[in-house]
């Protein structure tokens, strides 16, 4: 199929749909609106369900009735819809729903600001709603791997059965590029959706078990139930201890990265994801034509976080220092710290609330740093 | 059917409904919950969906429905369940879905849900269950508690000047123009109980029919918060309730409201 | 002859349908069920009419009626 030039947040609506996934509920929010306007048009043209929902409470737990009839559902987002879609997310993850949720970050915290932003770091990979969960976490840096990463995460969201996040920035979400659709979609076999709700007839109810689910009527078979209330104290310690095997699991099978440049010439790594990443890129291709090394480790899925893998980069004798760069406050910088366990120095530059570094910051600093390795860099340099 | 010697000449007149399972409940003695989900299991029986029906529980005293009653069922967070029942209805129009929400759930967290639910007019059924007061927690004031009436948050009687007038949610959503079939019934003698299931039975319909949202508020007792017995119950809401909750179809998509006719 | 049995198992002492039966002849016994609660029990089933007014009534679902013999045609219920 031939490359069209596409908006990111209509690039990432048309991969969902190219994913099978139809149905989509939404309310508007800067900087993602477009995506809810791409696919009032398009939804109906495959014969899903588009709604725009009350507010972005109900439409997560739109999302979460939708999600119990087995299909695959999604919705969009940005930073403070996000917050109010916590709720769901929770009750989502708890009664082991398959949902994917795009979050199109802006500046935070409160209404904050509509310009790109990286401060959902922690509302994303620590869990923003309440219990033992975890949402798994993609984070695209170019318009063709929200594309493909959006498709996957249909995937992963009905394997393990668990909400997963799409977490771009404004940036992504507005610019143009050249983008590819596969034709036909080819994914691995998937489990059975026995748990969906599609009716329940002739039978007697029985206690869910997390093995069974959607509703599909209990026609010929014993009554599902989508629940994530247990009572029981040892019946709820079980369903987090099962949630927290699949996220073991993740940990295991779902890491993704991308190295760049890296070289034992490097003298400092760059940690970096999103669009933030892609300026580190431009910068340590200008360091290069001048003859300075620098190196760029950048995670893809921020959870199941590449924190084995980044500590091997770390530890190699030629760096010197790890500076991560994000548009945030240090929020990936902690887990970044703690998955090099002390072996090297990690700083942090960044800017936040809407304002993104220039290539010209972040080379600055990275020169900075590189003369003196004690350097600790800062808004002001 | 439980405890009963049939014999060639025995027919049963009433039994417990094949929907309702047949396990006690844990609610309290002379709750009219227990009443309600008979019916919504009669009515279930009586039009022959269990096979393709979707409840969607609460967080209230029936937030255990599902264990009561025999059809594929979710639960939802406080308030939100017609936000579930739309998400699943849009993606399932040919299975039957009914939300059972108690006065918090329905009237107070969850308001914009229920609203937008009947002005877009989700084809679902909501049965409303108005007992005046916060069960499950333990006897809060509800947005229904009747003025005087005390509760534990507010224990020397709802003060109007400080909270307001109790919602009457039956005519509120009355008001939205898209069509609906919205009916307040009770259940506190049988007189009432008899025509509570009629109602009940029309909502269903109508949704098996494909016709519009309906909606059936269920004056109830709730008699260990109100600090009564079952049979004072019954006479307080009686004397109390059904005067400020006038009984009655407030809306029917089958009669076409002549100040909507004329728009 | 129309009769109603109640499942004391299931009854919670409610009251309510000693109040809605209209022949008056259901009533509390002095026992208590294993659950605690005084159940009701039909004190003169000879002047049972089966109208099944107590079976509506109950919240618990714990009354059967059944007829031997003739019916007649009944409120629709």
């Amino acid at each position: 199929m031939a490359k069209i030039l596409m908006k990111g947040n209509e690039a990432i609506a048309e991969a969902a749909l190219k994913a099978g996934a139809h149905g989509y509920f939404c309310y508007p929010i800067t900087p993602q609106t477009e995506v809810a306007e791409y696919l009032s048009r398009r939804m109906p043209e495959v014969g899903g369900v588009f709604l725009q929902g009350e507010s972005e409470v109900a439409v997560g737990n739109m999302l979460y009735g939708a999600a119990s009839t087995g299909k695959r559902v999604f919705t969009s987002s940005s930073s403070p819809g996000i917050s109010l879609m916590q709720e769901a997310i929770s009750y989502i993850a708890g009664a082991q729903l398959p949902a994917v949720f795009v979050n199109i970050m802006r500046g935070g915290p409160g209404l904050g600001g509509i310009l790109p932003a990286q401060s959902d770091y922690f509302q994303a990979v620590k869990a923003g709603g309440h219990g033992d969960y975890h949402l798994l976490v993609l984070a695209p840096s170019t318009v063709q791997e929200a594309v493909d990463l959006t498709m996957l995460a249909f995937h992963l969201a009905d394997k393990y059965r668990n909400p997963v996040m799409i977490i771009g920035d404004g940036m992504i979400g507005q610019m143009m590029e050249a983008v590819e659709f596969p034709d036909k979609y080819e994914e691995p076999e998937l489990p059975a959706k026995d748990w969906a709700l599609t009716g329940a007839k002739d039978r007697d109810p029985q206690v869910l078990d997390s093995k069974y689910w959607a509703l599909t009527g209990a026609e010929g078979r014993d009554p599902n139930i989508i629940n994530s209330l247990y009572l029981d104290p040892v019946k709820l310690d079980d369903n987090s201890w099962i949630l927290h095997e699949k996220y073991e699991t993740m940990k295991r099978d779902e890491v993704r990265f991308e190295k760049y440049k890296i070289s034992s010439d490097n003298r400092l790594l760059i940690v970096s994801y999103g669009t933030m990443a892609r300026i580190c890129e431009t910068v340590i291709d200008e360091l290069a034509s001048e003859g300075v090394s620098v190196g760029l480790f950048r995670p893809i899925s921020l959870f199941p976080y590449p924190a084995k893998q980044l500590r091997e980069e770390a530890q190699k004798k030629n760096i010197e220092n790890v500076l991560v760069i994000e548009m945030s406050i240090a929020q990936m910088f902690e887990d970044a710290e703690r998955a090099i366990l002390g072996a090297k120095p990690v700083k942090f530059y960044g800017r936040t609330g809407g304002v993104v570094p220039t290539p010209d910051d972040v080379k600055l600093r990275i020169q900075k740093l590189i003369e003196n390795p004690s350097y600790q860099p800062s808004r002001e340099a | 059917m439980k405890g009963v010697a049939m014999n060639n000449n025995e027919k049963t007149l009433f039994t417990r409904p094949e929907a309702l399972v047949d396990v006690v409940t844990h609610y309290c003695p002379g709750c009219t919950h227990g009443v309600i989900h008979r019916q919504v299991a009669e009515v279930i029986d009586e039009l022959g969906i269990r096979g393709r029906t979707v409840g969607v529980a609460p967080v209230g005293c029936s937030v255990f429905m599902y264990n009561y009653v025999k059809t594929d069922f979710m639960e939802a967070a406080h308030g939100r369940a017609p936000a579930l029942a739309t998400g699943f209805k849009r993606f399932r129009p040919d299975m039957i879905v009914f939300t059972y929400q108690g006065d918090g759930d329905l009237a107070s967290i969850g308001t914009a849900e229920i609203v937008h639910a009947a002005n877009r007019g989700e084809k679902i059924t909501t049965i409303f269950v108005n007992n005046a007061i916060y069960g499950m927690t333990g006897g809060q004031m509800a947005p229904t508690t009747m003025p005087g009436q005390p509760t534990t948050t507010c224990p020397f009687g709802r003060d109007v000047n400080l909270t307001g007038y109790p919602i009457r949610v039956a005519e509120l959503l009355a008001t939205l123009k898209t069509p609906a079939y919205i009916e307040r019934v009770a259940v506190h003698t049988p007189f009432h109980i008899i025509r509570a299931k009629r109602a009940l039975k029309k909502a269903f319909t109508y949704q098996v029919e494909n016709r519009c949202f309906t909606l059936i508020e269920v004056l109830s007792t709730c008699p260990t918060n109100w600090g009564k017995t079952p049979q004072e119950s019954t006479q307080w809401l009686e004397e109390n309730m059904v005067p400020y909750y006038p009984l009655g179809c407030y809306k029917d998509c089958e009669k076409v409201e002549a100040s909507d006719a004329a728009v | 002859m129309p009769g109603i049995k109640i499942d004391k198992d299931y009854c919670k002492g409610c009251e309510l349908c000693v109040r809605a039966c209209p022949q008056q002849i259901i009533s509390m016994s002095k026992d208590i069920t294993v659950r605690g609660y005084f159940y009701a029990r039909v004190h003169e089933p000879s002047r049972c009419i089966g109208c099944r007014i107590c079976a509506i009534t109950c919240p618990d679902a714990a009354i059967d009626v059944i007829t031997n013999g003739t019916t007649f045609e009944l409120f629709h219920y």
